[in-house]
């Protein structure tokens, strides 16, 4: 006898048990969520990897008192800069480091402050990389900037955004050390600085199309065949929410 | 082309008839009016290109050269040949799992990649100042073997790229030593993944530690051979002295750190500067030198072998028995992991224990290897000093289980932008010591 599968989701049973009504365990009512017995979707790979459920948590700026160094930092460049409040997005203090968020188009002018004013003094421009918010906002693309005050023993980052196919002013000419380092962000977000001396791709080919550490731009691999059963590629296997 | 010649056959060669055969004349003579056409004095630029694949350029680095005779008018280096993607991987792997691809970037300073990236993940989490004792020691023990070991690389390569062979294989010789060590605590040569978010993989076995103090004797007589080898010889001199020289200025406006700048006499070392592990803890000098050429970097370098061996020894002497991984067990790796035949794996005890007596902890052990913890959202940057410079992290969490993204401020990466500064301008034969003295690795250059 064949066993019909139940218009009503659930088990499908032989038959209804004796004197069950439509409360009966056999028939509970169909779970739109879950699918398979431990809510998995997808390949069913349990191996850990995956996890690219992104969350998106908002970005609020921090009151002041800082504490620190960084009300210093903040009234010297508000004192030494005077487009400080067009300029200023936002001010975060976040686990002992100061960011200032900046317009894009005033990063320039706000990095040659922070080296020459005397009572800032950020000599070094340790390192310059991107991070991709994809869906937060439409300027979805970050540049961070990590500056090293080495009169002063300090460091501050500056970040700001562009959406995709933006630009912002390159900051070479006050760091030569973000040659590469921007180059290195245009070739893998596709930020353009303008003004930079040399703008091409460092790392990828220069043939290379799109750029790699974009959230949209897949990782690629190949499945595997492991004793028999076939593992996904990273970034397509088992999802934890 | 006419074919005018009497007796030419095929039209490229006189032959004649001789008892043996036929004889085929062939002269190069019009290679005279080729060579008579360049003009030496006005055509002499030509563009060489030294790599990728050159034994001299340390790794897959490439120079494209414009010489003039033997001096280099143009230097440009091109870099990317050994890009891995690997901040790209790490995106789909969870927090601890990140620690087996950071340590292939920097392949001859792993330990550096690791404790730079375990730091970022424990600011994070907020549990900086959790980490136990004896794992900011074995840290501090480690990356310190592993800077001798670094700076023993950089001797041995450059020696043998300025033709000191013997140095070479001294330098190796050495290395081999402290690899024998942390093959006997991590179970692995390289790429380690020794140190994890949260402390360290494992204890350092007795026999590991008798290892680093007979180390601690025999190193010290080898760095003495090597400077009676090196430093009075005049071919080494003549290599180096006022060679590939950048001062403070352009140091810093090319991000330059490391030895390369303390060569030119900023004592800027991040563990003094800007401590992290308990380094202000210890005692030790930054060595400089004030020639910013490629002699005071080798001199920089010897001085802190010697500055290393000596927090080897307080590292060793403050060794106190204890944790080696943060409290929190929502955070600690459950898997008591040892060394086996195959390398280190989890231990067959705490199989026994999962597997037969506790369901709890089977459970616990399965959520936190194949999930791993999650981390609060937010961005640090940490830095640390690696052999060749700041070594950054830029780790940026969702608060998910995996990175959102983590970038590396990879000094080799930063300091190859020195070799037009170093280069142009002198020979061809001084980009050679030039390049070597800013020891680059590719793999953390390229990442």
């Amino acid at each position: 006898m064949s066993i019909e599968p139940n218009p009503n989701g659930g088990v499908p049973v032989d038959a209804d048990p004796v004197g069950a009504d439509i409360d009966a365990p056999a028939q509970v009512p169909p779970n739109q969520q879950q699918k398979g017995m431990f809510g998995i979707s997808g390949t069913g790979d349990v191996s850990g990897f995956g996890g690219l459920v992104r969350r998106r948590p908002e970005l609020v700026g921090s009151p002041r008192p800082y504490g620190s160094y960084f009300d210093e930092v903040t009234d010297a460049l508000e004192e030494a800069y005077p487009g400080f409040a067009d300029a200023i997005e936002k001010v975060v203090v976040d686990r002992d480091e100061l960011t200032l968020h900046i317009a894009p188009e005033k990063i320039a002018e706000v990095a040659q402050v922070m080296r020459d004013d005397e009572s800032l003094r950020f000599e070094l421009c340790s390192s310059v990389s991107g991070v991709d918010y994809l869906n937060s906002d439409v300027r979805r693309l970050h540049v961070t900037y990590q500056l090293t005050s080495m009169t002063y023993r300090r460091r501050v980052r500056l970040e700001a955004a562009i959406p995709a196919g933006g630009s912002l002013p390159s900051v070479t000419s006050v760091y030569p050390t973000a040659d590469w380092q921007e180059r290195e962000t245009y070739d893998m977000f596709g930020v353009v600085f303008t003004g930079h001396p040399n703008l091409t791709r460092v790392l990828m080919p220069d043939d290379w199309e799109g750029h790699p550490q974009r959230k949209d731009y897949p990782l690629g691999g190949v499945p595997v065949e492991y004793k028999g059963a076939e593992i996904p590629p990273p970034d397509q296997r088992r999802v934890y929410q | 082309m006419s074919s005018s010649s009497v007796g030419t056959g095929s039209g490229y060669a006189t032959e004649r008839e001789t008892t043996e055969g036929r004889v085929f004349t062939v002269t190069g003579g019009d290679w005279d009016t080729v060579t008579g056409s360049i003009d030496p004095l006005s055509n002499e630029k030509i563009v060489v290109n030294m790599g990728p694949q050159h034994p001299s350029t340390h790794g897959v680095l490439r120079l494209v050269l414009e010489l003039e005779g033997e001096t280099v008018t143009e230097a440009r280096p091109v870099v990317g040949y050994l890009h891995t993607g690997i901040e790209k991987n790490l995106e789909y792997r969870n927090w601890t799992q990140g620690t087996t691809f950071v340590t292939r970037a920097d392949y001859l300073a792993p330990l550096f990649n690791e404790a730079a990236y375990c730091m970022a993940v424990e600011k994070l989490l907020g549990i900086t100042d959790q980490i136990t004792e004896r794992a900011n020691t074995i840290r501090v023990l480690f990356m310190e073997l592993n800077r001798v070991s670094s700076h023993l690389v950089w001797l041995a390569t450059t020696g043998m790229e300025l033709g000191a062979i013997s140095m070479m294989l001294y330098g190796f010789r050495e290395r081999e030593y402290i690899l024998d060590i942390f093959e006997e605590t991590s179970g692995l040569r390289m790429n380690h993944a020794y140190f994890r978010p949260g402390g360290v993989a494992q204890d350092i076995p007795e026999s590991a530690i008798r290892k680093i103090r007979d180390f601690l004797v025999y190193m010290p007589k080898k760095l003495k051979e090597y400077e009676a080898m090196l430093s009075g010889q005049i071919i080494w001199q003549e290599r180096t002295q006022g060679v590939a020289v950048l001062d403070v200025t352009g140091c810093l406006a090319l991000g330059i750190t490391g030895p390369v700048l303390r060569s030119a006499g900023l004592a800027w070392d991040l563990r003094k500067t800007m401590p992290y592990c308990g380094y202000e803890t210890y005692e030790f000098d930054v060595p400089t030198a004030t020639t910013a050429d490629v002699w005071g970097r080798y001199q920089v370098r010897i001085a802190e072998i010697r500055e290393s061996l000596k927090i080897v020894e307080q590292a060793l002497d403050r060794l106190k028995p204890g944790p080696i991984f943060v409290a929190d067990k929502k955070i600690a790796w459950p898997a008591q992991l040892a060394v086996g035949l195959d390398g280190m794996g989890t231990s067959l005890e705490h199989v026994a224990k999962i597997m037969g007596q506790s369901m709890e902890s089977l459970i616990h052990h399965f959520k936190l290897v194949t999930e791993g913890f999650r981390v609060p959202p937010g961005q640090v940057y940490v830095s640390i000093e690696s052999p060749r410079g700041e070594l950054g992290v830029h780790a940026v969490s969702d608060g998910g289980t995996h990175p959102y993204r983590v970038h590396m401020r990879d000094p080799s990466f930063v300091n190859l932008q020195a070799i037009p500064a170093m280069a142009e301008g002198a020979l061809l034969a001084d980009v050679i010591a030039g390049g070597a003295s800013l020891d680059p690795v590719m793999g953390g250059c390229d990442r």
